[in-house]
């Protein structure tokens, strides 16, 4: 059951209250302090990556992010409306964003890879109209 | 916590100070700057991150972005951080390989000028 659950319109700077409400419920739910930060950078990469995504393809939608303790694990799913058959954002193989014949991006995939390399436990599922990251991390026993 | 930038010259190396997050939102000034700086022909530079409380893969971004930039005028960017938090995500993505990462400001344009 999804203890808190927040929509927010694909704008960056709403990134930031994402990380701090998933930061928050997290740190209530009993994740060791040792993994806030974790979560916190987990959350920001998803977060970051739906925006880019929405912004491209659907700015009117809102991104949703559900944040669940089934009292063993934390988890955290950022799930977008936009299209997950064709390349959106550079990080998941779009075109990069280039300034005077630099590019100002890192290839397709770093945030995905951050995301792996933070969490537990990550599944990418497709869903009826977009993509699902989940992402958990075992509680600490209270 | 917003983004505060800040940038001098020491020993020839303009050194930008980094406070607060960098992310999504914050990162395209980070990216202005540096841009600014090589424009004005700073090819040397140290990014001081030691009261950085948040990078994203946005930021790390921006930072590679400014390394292939001044690399291109035979330049380079050294990074300052000391912070656990902050190295892991350099760990995870390889780019310690890529960053020379110093302790102090003081330490990197050291290390610099024994370099050239």
């Amino acid at each position: 059951m999804a203890t808190v659950e927040v929509s927010f319109t694909p704008l960056p700077a709403h990134v930031r209250t994402a990380r701090l409400v998933a930061t928050a419920v997290a740190r209530r739910s009993g994740v060791d302090e040792s993994l806030l930060d974790e979560v916190r950078l987990a959350v920001g990469e998803a977060c970051s990556r739906a925006v880019e995504a929405h912004r491209q393809y659907c700015p009117a939608e809102p991104i949703r992010v559900a944040l669940t303790d089934d009292g063993e694990r934390f988890e955290v799913v950022v799930t977008d409306s936009a299209p997950a058959d064709v390349p959106i954002a550079p990080e998941m193989g779009g075109a990069p964003h280039v300034v005077d014949g630099v590019v100002q991006q890192l290839p397709a995939g770093v945030g995905l890879a951050v995301i792996a390399g933070l969490a537990d436990d990550v599944r990418i599922l497709p869903v009826s109209d977009g993509t699902s990251i989940a992402m958990s991390w075992k509680r600490r026993s209270l | 916590m917003d983004l505060k930038l800040g940038h001098y010259n020491k020993d020839g190396i303009e050194v930008v100070d980094v406070e607060g997050e960098i992310d999504v939102y914050t990162a395209p000034r980070l990216r202005e700057l540096l841009i600014d700086l090589v424009n004005k022909k700073n090819y040397q530079l140290v990014v001081n991150m030691e009261k950085v409380e948040f990078l994203d893969s946005t930021g790390l971004g921006v930072l590679v972005g400014g390394l292939k930039r001044v690399r291109a005028h035979d330049g380079s960017l050294d990074l300052v951080c000391t912070q656990e938090r902050i190295l892991k995500i350099f760990r995870i993505t390889g780019l310690t390989k890529v960053f020379g990462i110093h302790n102090s400001v003081d330490e990197a344009i050291a290390e610099r000028k024994a370099e050239k």
